[in-house]
């Protein structure tokens, strides 16, 4: 039933045990510590220079780029201001929507895939076609498909979001041991109590690097979902800084996106860890 | 020794068993005309050389695997998939990780619908019996193998199985802690009685647990011989340095290098591997 793990599924970016890691930073040691900190200023440094010089390379120009500087006072005006935060809320409920979707989709199918072969034969087909289309091409359709243009927005975060939960809830299920299906059976769990009791609690460490991940493309997808907006979200608010040629909201715009899509994967680890205390305590097989 | 007046059943009958894996072109049998007869109550050894068939026996009684003829029966009924009668201690890592270690026990209770209080106060009891009162919220990954094994001892015997399969259930453990489990085993044994199948490639282990001991031949396993051992009970340690003893282990010793010409193979566990659970 569950068969080895089919070289065309395995699921990018998975640890093969990857408990939730939310204290990464709090263990690592002072000197890779400092490292890190002065990357990330050479980057500043990097790019201050770039656009407060203007410099122009012919293929690529800083000319219209903000510095640091201006965008973190841009960010300041805006965080002070009543426009960021129907922006904001406007996407929250847009990608928890796609997001939560995807969990209920994904987990859903990628159980029944990883666990019975029929389900797998029927469903894999259809979705190894759907899996690489890209999110701005799902939009002509979604608006077609879909009465509100809420709801299409949230499904294209959808499609950014199920596919990592689903590939790494498959991966979760054929990973569980063979001979802990064989014990619990001898213990008297039928089908359900199965499913219930041994799959689904071996599979959630896995299940939930693909939600982290799959939150991340839910972000990622975000903006491209918010072209479909009229009026909010803060994909919509950095394509209509660019209108407005409001470049520094423009970079306040991506960087935000960028934060928020760490920070709720940072949360679906730490949801996660919480979930799977025993994961962390190695040796778990 | 306390006996229950109850007698719980436990007699195992095979009868031209032959089991069969692997799948098209590669499948052989593993195990063939196998005539197997255990009373109730009886403590039997399953010794052989590694890959010859004795963990794929176990899973036939273990209703895991199916025969590909003969019959194997429980008290007289045909034996069909997996029930918590006949309870399986496996050689490691079957606990289930994310359980505590005392819901570990109490998942077969569970499984029977028995109250949430109740199977906690029975699971108490049961890793009270195996020594590991103090031990019940830890996780498995928090306990060291002998540990483990015992909270699998548990865990089947909660069950009240008429059979415990045990497939070399201390045979990833130091020297030490093996005699200790061991002892462990029979003490346990002692105030829960069942019928045990018991597969080793120890022959001291054999010797000191079984009254009976079956040795196989290489693949395809054949009962080679059928050895009644007759040590009085409880057992003692020093029973090892017994002249009758090393007579039995010298024996054993033979037996088990009958056919010198058999290849090493692969030591799988067939239970679980692709194709071979024969039912759904
Ligand atoms: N699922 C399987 N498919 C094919 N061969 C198997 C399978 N499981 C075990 N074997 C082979 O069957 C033989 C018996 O295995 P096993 O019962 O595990 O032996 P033992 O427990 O005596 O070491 C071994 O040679 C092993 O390689
Ligand atoms: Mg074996």
């Amino acid at each position: 039933m569950t068969a080895s793990v089919t070289a065309a599924f395995a699921p990018a970016g998975t640890r093969s045990r990857g408990p939730a890691r939310l204290g990464v930073l709090r263990r690592l040691p002072a000197q890779r510590l400092v490292l890190r900190g002065t990357s990330l200023l050479a980057s500043l440094a990097a790019w201050h220079l770039l656009a407060n010089g203007k410099v122009d390379l012919g293929i690529v120009s800083f000319r219209n780029v903000p510095t640091p500087i201006e965008a973190a006072q841009a960010a300041l005006a805006l965080f002070r201001s009543p426009i960021l935060w129907p922006h904001l809320g406007a996407s929250l409920v847009r990608v928890m929507m796609g997001f939560l979707a995807a969990l209920a989709v994904g987990i859903g199918l990628g159980v029944a895939i990883g666990r019975f072969r029929l389900a797998r034969d029927l469903l894999l087909p259809p979705l190894e076609v759907v899996r690489p289309i890209p999110a701005v091409a799902w939009i002509p359709l979604a608006i077609l498909m879909f009465p509100s243009s809420e709801l299409s927005m949230a499904f294209i975060t959808f499609t950014g979001a199920v596919f990592p939960i689903l590939l790494n809830t498959v991966h979760g299920v054929e990973t569980v041991s063979p001979r802990l299906v064989a014990s619990a059976r001898s213990l008297g769990a039928g089908r359900a109590a199965i499913l219930r009791e041994v799959i689904l609690p071996g599979a959630t460490p896995s299940i939930v690097t693909g939600a982290a991940i799959g939150m991340g493309t839910a972000w990622f997808c975000l903006v491209t979902a918010e072209m479909i907006s009229g009026q909010y979200g803060i994909g919509y608010f950095t394509w209509e800084s660019y209108t407005l040629q409001n470049y520094d909201n423009i970079v306040v715009g991506m960087l935000l996106i960028g934060l928020l899509g760490m920070g709720s994967s940072l949360l679906v680890r730490g949801i996660g860890s919480l979930l799977t205390p025993w994961a962390a305590l190695g040796g778990a097989r | 020794m306390t006996k229950p007046a109850r007698s719980i059943g436990g007699h195992v009958a095979l009868l031209g068993g032959v089991i069969r894996l692997g799948r098209g072109a590669a499948a052989f049998d593993v195990v063939e005309d196998i005539d197997l007869d255990i009373a109730p109550e009886q403590f039997v050894c399953l010794l052989g050389p590694s890959g010859c068939g004795k963990s794929t026996l176990l899973g036939a009684v273990a209703g895991h695997l199916s025969l590909r003829s003969g019959r194997v029966s429980l008290d007289g009924r045909d034996i069909a998939g997996p029930h918590p009668d006949r309870g399986i201690v496996f050689q490691h890592h079957t606990l289930f990780p994310w359980r505590s270690v005392i819901d570990n026990v109490a998942f077969g209770l569970k499984m029977k619908g028995v109250a949430k209080r109740e199977r906690l106060a029975e699971a108490r009891d049961f890793l009270a019996q195996v020594g590991l009162s103090g031990f019940e919220d830890r996780y498995p990954a928090e306990l060291s193998g002998g540990m483990q094994q015992r909270v699998e001892i548990a865990r089947a015997l909660i069950n009240r199985p008429r059979v415990l399969l045990m497939d070399e259930p201390f045979g990833a453990l130091d020297a030490q802690t093996r005699l200790t489990m061991q002892e462990l085993l029979l003490r346990v044994w002692g105030q829960n009685r069942t019928t045990i199948l018991f597969v080793t490639h120890d022959i001291d282990e054999a010797l000191f647990l079984a009254d009976r001991i079956v040795v196989m031949t290489p693949r395809p396993g054949r009962i080679l011989d059928d050895l009644t051992i007759d040590f009085a009970r409880p057992r003692q340690r020093d029973l090892i340095s017994s002249p009758r003893f090393t007579t039995l282990k010298r024996h054993c010793l033979t037996l088990l290098h009958t056919d010198p010409a058999g290849l090493p193979l692969p030591r799988l566990t067939p239970i679980g591997a692709p194709g071979a659970l024969g039912r759904a």
